[in-house]
């Protein structure tokens, strides 16, 4: 069942539809909902390894629905220290939960200055708005 | 330039369903309402209903008319008789394929052909520079609205009797006349409706109060491509031929139609490269374009939601084309495995 649209106020956003939970040191990166709405039911998931590391704006791995492809961007450089499993066994998932049980990956967050590039709430529902 | 796209008759009833549209062969069509999955499913395991008024319509009439067909089309109309339908192609002198599409014989002077949007003008021109004294071609796709309905319960749920696979006859579905057709490009029992456009809304409604699901274009392609039907502009093309295709059984190589010749040639000596269904085995969705090793390219990949796995069609060298071979496919930089199928790729067990 899919998720009803929302932007919840304690995540840091990127304009590219991601999303970050930060925690001290830690993170949890996921897609927002308005990214898993303009896909479509999820069907594929292509994570990156545990242990390798992701670069802010860079592209970390690929969501698929039945129709498209895309590129999944990193909100913050880091290492990954786990990969969402129950993801990657069911991509729905992120449809179901985009903020919850759908996150991507964890990392330890490696440069914490990135973190005021990141977007709030209110400005990324400015982003989707102008879509 | 922005394009112009042009509507269907339903265009209001797609958007008051929430549909999301998108700019397909020219037109704005439905690609999904609830999303591809459901509405798949709905047709494999019940009754779902597609628009797909894009489709052209050319009429083609006289005491000439089968001469005609019978010089431009690769089947054998003799095959059919009146109140029968036939797949063919539209093959050009080399033997491409302009066109795929289904024949119906109206009476022994007067046949409808519904082509692909895409190239509806393109078959209109070739088929209409053939024309012959007794023969007449008409372009009348802008008359008509078709309502494709597929699933196992599709005609139970039209209340429509049971009747041969090809063959269509005159009904009326809750009081609105259409001609229905035991045809259909999903794998699945049902038929589609060819309806006066200014009735399509009406009758459109009356499908889905009988409960059939609306589906979009997105549906269409994974339902297709499960069944391991080709589509124009992609698995076939005027640069690929209907042997290479595996269409052969489509082409009576005893008469003469354009490209004939070619196709008897290619069918002699072999065709170089062959079209064939696979199943990724490892977890990844082929597209289109794609490379696969040793000289090959997919031509239509997705995810398929009976199957659970990546599907695909594409053209590898004749010589390992064998079901059951091993194939690797570049996804993105990634080598990943698939194994060639029979077709077709899921076909539902029978339960009755």
């Amino acid at each position: 069942m899919a998720a009803t649209e929302s932007y919840p106020d304690e995540l840091k956003y990127h304009r590219e539809h991601d999303w970050a939970r930060v925690d001290g040191d830690e993170a949890v990166l996921g897609i927002t909902w308005f990214a898993q709405d303009a896909l479509g039911e999820l069907v594929h998931y292509e994570a990156p390894d545990e242990g390798s590391t992701v670069t802010k704006g860079q592209p970390y791995g690929e969501v698929e629905s039945v129709k498209a492809v895309s590129d999944v961007i990193a909100p913050l450089s880091g290492e990954v220290l786990e990969v969402n499993r129950k993801v990657v066994d069911e991509p729905e998932t992120v449809n179901a939960d985009p903020y919850g049980d759908g996150w991507l990956i964890r990392v330890r967050v490696s440069d914490a200055g990135e973190l005021d590039d990141l977007l709030d709430a209110e400005a990324y529902k400015q982003v989707v708005a102008e879509q | 330039m922005a394009q112009i796209l042009q509507r269907t008759p339903l265009h209001d009833a797609h958007a008051a369903l929430g549909a999301r549209m998108v700019p397909f062969a020219g037109w704005e069509m439905p690609v999904q309402y609830e999303g591809v999955i459901p509405e798949h499913r709905a047709v494999r395991n019940d009754a779902g209903v597609f628009d797909v008024s894009h489709m052209g319509e050319f009429e083609v009439e006289g005491p000439r008319a089968t001469e005609l067909l019978q010089a431009t089309l690769s089947n054998d109309l003799g095959k059919i008789g009146v109140g029968q339908a036939q797949y063919t192609l539209l093959p050009n002198d080399a033997g491409g394929i302009i066109d795929d599409l289904v024949v119906y014989k109206l009476d022994e002077f007067r046949f409808l052909l519904i082509v692909n949007a895409a190239n509806r003008a393109t078959d209109f021109r070739w088929v209409k520079e053939r024309e012959v004294p007794g023969s007449d071609v008409r372009d009348v796709s802008a008359a008509y609205a078709l309502l494709a309905v597929q699933g196992p319960h599709a005609m139970e749920r039209l209340g429509l009797p049971p009747a041969p696979r090809f063959t269509f006859a005159m009904a009326e579905v809750d009081g609105v006349d259409c001609m229905v057709n035991r045809t259909g490009y999903t794998g699945e029992d049902g038929c589609e409706l060819l309806v006066m456009a200014e009735d399509a809304a009406t009758l459109w409604d009356r499908v889905l109060a009988r409960g059939v699901v609306p589906c979009g274009l997105g549906a269409r392609d994974t339902l297709r491509l499960e069944a391991c039907f080709p589509l124009h502009g992609q698995d076939i093309t005027p640069d690929t031929d209907a042997i290479s295709a595996g269409l052969g059984w489509c082409c009576a190589l005893d008469k003469e139609f354009p490209g004939a010749q070619e196709l008897r040639e290619t069918k002699a000596r072999g065709p170089a490269r062959k079209l064939v269904p696979f199943v990724m085995e490892e977890k990844a969705v082929p597209r289109t374009g794609m490379a696969i090793e040793g000289g090959g390219e997919v031509t239509s990949g997705t995810h398929s939601p009976m199957l659970d796995r990546g599907i695909g069609m594409g053209y590898v060298p004749a010589e390992s084309a064998a079901p059951d071979g091993e194939l690797t496919i570049d996804v993105r930089g990634r080598a990943r495995r698939a194994r060639i199928v029979k077709k077709p790729i899921y076909k539902r067990e029978e339960t009755s």
